[in-house]
């Protein structure tokens, strides 16, 4: 018996896998000892656990162990790594390259930058999300310090040339930093051959728990520093203070482990089951996939039905729970910022859904899903006037709308 | 955002979706909103001259479920009407009934601004003047 309603918003958060659950419930419990106590066994068993879990991350991503430093999550990594660099490398420049379809956590925290004095290049994107490497060696200047492009994008899935813009990044003597979120433990991610310098990532987004993640910092070709945003007891070498999370530190590790041995096979289930589940709803007319279909993760499908309102569609699927590109918080709806930035007309990305798939997804739930959209889109359509228009032959630009 | 059961059951079972034949002289048509803002309704009234009262009435809407309930629910009080008493329909009446919350009060002035416009086109077919619409809501 299928159970309502199916979670296909793995974008957001994913369930903790029951293996991770089962790795961190001794540190919940009977191992509750700091790490960083060094004079008793307790603190022993505790530190013995984050080394492990520093491995078993470090495995993941092709590092060495004493390059993870561990947070809260990716968006205090976002921001420990971006202020971070900033301040260390202050000396040297003050500018930062970007683009405009990054998360929050690394807009956000460098329109904070401009606000400290810092330059801010923003990049745009092409229709499929990407970022054009021409305009980013272009937008290089000798005072460029960092640019962070993130790895994938949570809306669409689409992943940026992460090699190319490093070596861009590092021809010009500037660090490349990554947010890695959506991507690791996804996809096959190597910060050696990707020549990545920082990575943000969090534990939530590939079956671990939420309220643990990491910021990977390279020590060696070349050694990189970031300044403290938090001043305590220097713990992870000084740059992020606060007692170790052990729990979730550990299961952080044990969902990195997991990922690292499942991941050629969900990628493979994932991708076969988000291909059916797009093919399928392409079929319903003047409906249309958001982002790269061909540099994109395997597991995210958004896809944009027009002449279907937005909020109307959520109401729709209601036996689902996926996000849409309308963020409607009040009277005045917001499209979706990255929907935008690929040019999509207001109209269109109010009318999108994301559906991201995982490893627990099954095959009578994308099944039903995809019935249930058909279904809703069928049925709005029906009741549209915009959608009548359009079967009419009606140009909808040449009517003169009355504004409210 | 939680919907009130009157709205859920509109939007699932929504009355008189339809279109009438807008070419003939007794039926009114209404088009009202704008596809950026997320809203567009369309209401069409078809009106017996001898009595003056609405005996048939359709839309289509364009928008979340507040607005699909709210067009539905006109178009279930419209019917009967003579169209004087179409025209005193106010939207907080719309508010009311589907237990709209503030930020969805909208919804239902655009379901009165769309009563009035369906009426305003039946009146200028058939060599009435234009009501002035009240704008003052948005």
């Amino acid at each position: 018996m299928l159970k309502l309603p199916i979670y296909l918003d793995n974008n957001a958060t994913t369930p903790l896998d029951p293996r991770v659950l089962e790795a961190m419930m001794p540190y919940l419990t009977e191992v509750f000892g700091n790490a960083a106590s060094r004079n008793h066994p307790f603190g022993w068993a505790a530190e013995e656990a984050v080394d492990y879990a520093r491995e078993q991350i470090a495995s993941l991503i092709n590092c060495d162990p004493k390059e993870i430093i561990f947070t809260s999550g990716a968006t205090e990594s976002d921001n420990l790594g971006i202020k971070g660099v900033f301040e260390m490398y202050s000396q040297k420049g003050n500018h930062i390259i970007t683009a405009t379809t990054e998360h929050k956590a690394v807009l956000d925290t460098c329109k904070h930058i401009e606000k400290l004095g810092g330059r801010v290049t923003y990049l745009p994107v092409n229709a499929e999300g990407l970022i054009s490497l021409e305009e980013l060696e272009a937008a290089m200047t000798p005072e460029t310090i960092l640019v962070t492009i993130m790895y994938g994008n949570n809306e669409t899935g689409t992943i940026q040339p992460i090699r190319e813009i490093a070596r861009i990044a590092h021809q010009h003597g500037a660090l490349f930093m990554t947010d890695g979120t959506q991507a690791v433990g996804k996809i096959p991610v190597d910060v050696i051959a990707d020549g990545i310098d920082l990575m943000a990532f969090s534990a939530h987004k590939m079956y671990g728990p939420k309220g643990v993640g990491a910021l990977y910092v390279r020590r060696k070709n070349p050694r990189v520093k970031v300044t403290a945003q938090m001043d305590g007891g220097g713990h992870e070498r000084g740059m992020r203070s606060g007692t170790l999370n052990v729990p979730g530190i550990v299961g952080l590790g044990k969902a990195c482990e997991l990922c690292k041995l499942e991941m050629e096979a969900d990628t493979q289930r994932l991708s076969t089951m988000r291909d059916r589940l797009e093919r399928e709803l392409l079929t319903l007319e003047e409906s249309y996939v958001n982002g790269s279909r061909e540099h994109r993760l395997p597991h995210v499908a958004n896809i944009s039905f027009k002449y279907v309102e937005g909020e109307g569609l959520m109401m729709g699927v209601k036996d689902l729970a996926v996000s849409s590109g309308s963020a409607c918080t009040s009277a005045s709806l917001e499209p979706s910022y990255v929907l935008k930035a690929l040019g999509l007309s207001d109209d269109l990305a109010h009318s999108s859904l994301r559906f991201g798939l995982s490893r627990f997804t099954t095959d009578e739930q994308v099944d039903y899903a995809i019935n249930h959209v058909k279904e809703a889109v069928t049925k709005l359509r029906e009741m549209s006037p915009l959608w009548e228009m359009f079967k009419e032959g009606i140009d909808l630009n040449s009517i003169e709308w009355a504004e409210h | 955002m939680a919907y009130s059961d009157k709205v859920i059951d509109h939007y699932s079972n929504p009355r008189n979706v339809g279109t009438l034949d807008k070419s003939k002289k007794n039926v009114g048509t209404g088009l009202v909103g704008a596809p950026e803002c997320g809203d567009v309704m369309r209401l069409q009234i078809e009106v017996d001259e001898t009595t003056n009262t609405i005996t048939d009435a359709k839309f289509k809407t364009f928008g979340c479920g507040s607005a699909i309930a709210s067009s539905s629910l006109a178009t279930e009080w419209l019917k009967g009407k003579t169209v004087d008493e179409a025209l005193a329909i106010d939207n907080m009446e719309i508010v009311e009934e589907l237990a709209l919350p503030p930020v969805k009060i909208h919804c239902s002035v655009l379901a009165e601004d769309a009563i009035k416009s369906a009426i305003n086109d039946y009146r200028v077919k058939n060599g009435l003047p234009e009501l002035e619409m009240p704008k003052s809501h948005h």
